[in-house]
């Protein structure tokens, strides 16, 4: 590394706590791709418009490429590498994407696993409008979202099966 | 009871990995490799007068710059030719980095190494390049007229003009009793795949081996070309394709620069280096597509019968021309569609620009042919007063004529023969499908919200599967596992999922046992690469003879076993048994384990392979002259010539023209791939497909301006579609074998894009009856074309 001068950054990832020494301007998506190796955060532009880069920042989703990491001190980051199960199984969201072709090259959909988890905890029965709401900030190139939206109304199925 | 795999909606076997994050992307490795970042041009042509880079050797942590001044040999050439071709008479290519010129905004100019990526950007901002500038030759208008030259030692900017004739047209025009002149052009686009581009590069001192990891669409090509650059051996450079976040055709061109570049560093820096495009850098050094503007000549009938055609056209091949003029070739070929011809003249003109290089994009030079033949199949019908959907029926290539032998020579250089089809069924099922015959009915009734109302069609040929060939090979191992590789690559279609499939069908094993790898050269070394619509025709065929003929050593060698008749043998569940006997059978690990004669055992199974097991005959070798030990094969399918799918798709879109808004209220897809291998796959890629159709029409352009600067280079002012804009595509499937190959498959990646401008302007047009002679079309053109019409 440079002689930047760098800060301690603790933060939860998936519910551990990690320690970072980053300098200011290091991003998030680059702490957890790079320093924490959890590379399932993809980059698709840094200018903050795709939403592949999207995680959740207590509990909310938010672009990590446009967060720069010395911001989520203290803070708990949930990325894709914390949604399957605690036997590592996959959880509904990712099982309902795989069960309704919901990802083709698979890029983008961490961020769109996270953007239907945030939905999800939020209103466990979406309806189309609330999925459109919901997952309308975050781009595609493969899909045209229709197996997307599918994937979603199964996850809440799944979600809700005892 | 026999489980068949071919056929069925079979979940991936990649997502178990990437909807865990678990996928290995380009960037999701080599996270200690030194960066690499490029300093580009900001203009669109250019001498560069000076570099000074003593700046940049101040930042802490920089490694190297380098310039063209610094490559070596081969290094130092311009990049290769891809694909020559007789009439491209002035084919230019680019310097791996610039020499002296540059000829497009994005050009790289020097490279940077420096210990992490920020720090090699804060190194390449210190660079100064000095420019001269000089005339841009910015869009086809300029490029036509010649004022201003590319290269100065190209005339006119035309690298290449090309000439196909079916019959007489001339003579057929002259003598139609209806002649139309028309005028259509379609704008320049982009793949714009989420992930970017991408190279990673290892040089191995002690083994004198470079390994390459590279988004690309074909590492075979990637290899051959840094091999011959860098003057390695083949056998000491491997490239492995990782997870690629999408292609759709801007990853088959190689090697791009970085893609020597990157190697080339990492061997002399005896480091790895790794370089990752960024959103700006895709959009002005990746290349982009579509960029045509056609004149038309028809002739016809009072029927509607089309009875000449003469098409001259204009191609902007951009700044260099790595591809040939396969797109414009792609064009003219692919123009006629699903119409009987008899008189047929195309011509084009490939054309240099100041902009960034034009390579195929999803559709690859047929949306813009399609957009030609049908906008003229929807003026002959309005000139005669009769429906748009009659018009195309009375020119339809009837099933009773297939091979229909268009005389013309195809992109792949073989003869323009479409193998098979039923074009009628297929209007039929488009017209049930979006509700043709009621939609008048629909049209007069009154709408609340004063929207009007339109429906539009448009039919394609794809020609797909092109050679020269693919490879495979497949190795059932003695743990029963079935090893499958293929040198083509994947960008998301499913390939493991789609072999596995045939693998497991062609030696009745479950497709859970089959394990397929794309895109190592370690593994399969023959191959040419992900396009056209080929990867399920070439290297699905290839994967099932490979298959098959792994079977029939398994069946021989389970017969000697046995005891038992290799025709009384079947596969069933990985057991190889006399039929109707499952009883007497031998697990496929078993037959793998007896393939291969063993002077050494390693696990209690194999010492049945040994030297002292069992009898054999003393003047038979453990290893005959016409057999190989191991249970695998390697074959690969090579077709004369390419298979033709075909489509149709209708649309009924609404138009604000109170703001020029088009909403698309129904979108009907039908399709003709052939036997379909996974359904649910193939209607992924149509709906992907027809995404990015819609966004071609009704959204994505590149905007440059006078001087070549690229102004809408981000995902903030590229309109890509998100999940509001872009409709839900309602499909049906038609099945016509292609007689070709042994599958009888046809490919389906490309499909859903082709007609969509041509579907959405025949529809917009239906409904506000403004001309629809270009696409796309913002709301705003729109209004505004549509506020001309009502002032007359």
């Amino acid at each position: 590394m440079s002689s930047e001068e760098t800060h301690e950054v603790v933060v939860t990832v998936n519910g551990s706590v990690r320690s970072v020494r980053v300098p200011a301007r290091r991003l998030l998506s680059d702490v957890l791709r790079h320093d924490l190796r959890l590379t399932g955060t993809h980059v698709g532009c840094e200018h903050g418009v795709c939403g592949a880069c999207t995680v959740l920042l207590d509990g909310q989703p938010v672009r990590s490429c446009l967060t720069f990491a010395v911001m989520v001190g203290g803070a708990e980051v949930t990325t894709v590498e914390g949604l399957a199960g605690p036997d590592g199984e996959l959880g509904p969201v990712q099982q309902a994407f795989r069960e309704r072709h919901g990802l083709q090259c698979g890029f983008c959909t961490p961020g769109f696993l996270l953007l239907t988890t945030d939905l999800l905890a939020r209103d466990p029965d979406p309806g189309d409008d609330d999925i459109r709401e919901a997952l309308g900030g975050n781009l595609c190139r493969c899909t045209g979202y229709v197996n997307i939206v599918r994937s979603v109304r199964r996850a809440a199925e799944l979600a809700g099966e005892p | 009871m026999t489980t068949q795999w071919f056929g069925e909606r079979v979940e991936r076997r990649e997502d178990e990995r990437l909807v865990r994050g678990a996928g290995r992307f380009l960037d999701d490795a080599g996270h200690d490799a030194l960066a690499a970042a490029f300093v580009r041009s900001p203009h669109a042509h250019a001498r560069i007068t000076g570099i000074d880079v003593s700046d940049a050797l101040d930042v802490d942590g920089l490694v190297g710059v380098y310039t063209w001044d610094d490559l070596p040999g081969r290094l130092a050439d311009p990049l290769p030719l891809l694909i020559p071709h007789p009439d491209l008479t002035h084919p230019r290519t680019q310097y791996a980095l610039a020499r002296g010129e540059v000829n497009h905004v994005g050009e790289a100019v020097a490279m940077v190494v420096a210990v992490d990526r920020y720090v090699a950007e804060d190194a390449a901002e210190r660079i100064v390049v000095d420019y001269e500038p000089l005339p841009a030759v910015v869009g086809l208008d300029a490029a036509r007229a010649g004022n201003d030259l590319v290269h100065e030692d190209v005339p006119g900017n035309v690298a290449a003009v090309t000439t196909q004739e079916l019959g007489d047209a001339a003579a057929a025009v002259a003598a139609a009793p209806r002649v139309l002149e028309l005028d259509f052009a379609i704008e320049r686009s982009l793949s714009s795949p989420l992930e970017g581009r991408g190279v990673h590069a290892r040089w191995d001192p002690e083994d004198g081996r470079l390994r390459i990891r590279t988004s690309t669409q074909t590492s075979t090509g990637v290899r051959a070309a840094v091999a011959n650059i860098l003057e390695l051996p083949d056998v000491a450079v491997d490239v492995l394709t990782p997870d690629v976040g999408g292609g759709f055709g801007t990853k088959v061109v190689h090697p791009y620069p970085e893609e020597v570049l990157i190697p080339w560093a990492a061997r002399l820096l005896d480091r790895e280096v790794k370089w990752v495009e960024d959103r700006y850098e895709h959009f002005v050094s990746a290349t982009h597509e579509r960029g045509q503007q056609h004149h038309v000549r028809v002739g016809f009938d009072d029927d509607g019968t089309i009875l000449g055609l003469e098409v001259d056209f204009w191609h902007d091949t951009g700044a260099y021309a790595p591809y040939g003029i396969v797109l414009p070739i792609i064009t003219a070929t692919q123009l006629p569609g699903p119409y009987r011809h008899r008189n047929y003249r195309v011509t084009f003109t490939s054309l240099y620009t100041n902009t960034v290089t034009v390579t195929p994009y999803r559709g690859a030079g047929r949306p813009q042919g399609c957009f030609v033949m049908e906008r003229t199949m929807d003026r002959v019908a309005e000139a005669l007063g009769i429906r748009r959907d009659e018009v195309r029926a009375r020119n339809l290539i009837r099933p009773d004529e297939f091979p229909y032998d268009f005389s013309m020579t195809f992109q792949d250089g073989r003869p323009l023969i479409y193998d098979s089809g039923d074009y009628p069924g297929l209007l039929d099922k488009v017209r049930a499908l979006v509700g043709w015959e009621g939609f008048e009915a629909e049209r007069a009734s009154p709408s609340a919200d004063g929207r009007r109302l339109g429906i539009g069609l448009a039919c394609y040929v794809e020609g797909t599967g092109v050679g020269p060939y693919e490879g495979a090979h497949v190795h059932v191992e003695t743990n029963g596992r079935v090893m499958v590789a293929t040198g083509l690559t994947s960008q998301g279609q499913g390939h493991e999922t789609v072999f596995a499939q045939i693998v497991a069908d062609e030696l009745g094993v479950h497709v859970a046992d089959v394990y397929v790898t794309t895109g190592d050269t370690r593994r399969f070394p023959y191959a040419v690469g992900t396009y056209a619509s080929r990867a399920a025709v070439m290297s699905g065929n290839a994967v099932a003879l490979a298959a098959r003929a792994v079977r029939a050593k398994a069946v021989r060698i389970a017969a000697d076993a046995l005891e038992a008749a290799p025709e009384d043998l079947a596969i069933e569940s990985g057991v190889v048994h006399v039929r109707g006997t499952p009883s007497r059978g031998i697990p496929l690990s078993q037959v793998a384990v007896l393939s291969n004669p063993l002077r050494y055992s390693f696990s209690k199974e194999a010492q049945a392979a040994t030297q002292f097991a069992s009898p054999a005959d003393p003047d038979v070798a453990p290893v005959p002259d016409d057999d190989e030990p191991g249970l695998e094969a390697r074959d690969y399918y090579s077709p004369v010539r390419s298979t033709f799918a075909a489509g149709m798709h209708a649309a009924v879109v609404a138009v604000d023209p109170e703001t020029g808004t088009v909403e698309i209220l129904r979108y009907a897809v039908v399709h003709d791939c052939g036997p379909l291998i996974n359904p649910m796959l193939v209607e992924g890629q149509i709906h992907g497909g027809v995404a990015q159709g819609v966004a071609g029409a009704l959204l994505e352009r590149l905007a440059y301006d006078e001087a070549g600067n690229l102004v809408n280079a981000s995902f903030m002012d590229f309109l890509m579609p998100y999940l509001s804009e872009l409709p839900v595509p309602e499909i049906d499937h038609q099945e016509t074998p292609s007689p070709l190959n042994p599958l009888g498959i046809k490919g389906a990646g490309e499909a859903g894009v082709i007609p969509v401008s041509a579907c959405l302007a025949s529809a917009i047009e239906d409904a506000v009856g403004v001309r629809m002679d270009a696409m796309p079309i913002s709301p705003p053109e729109l209004w505004s074309r549509m506020r001309e019409v009502e002032v007359g």
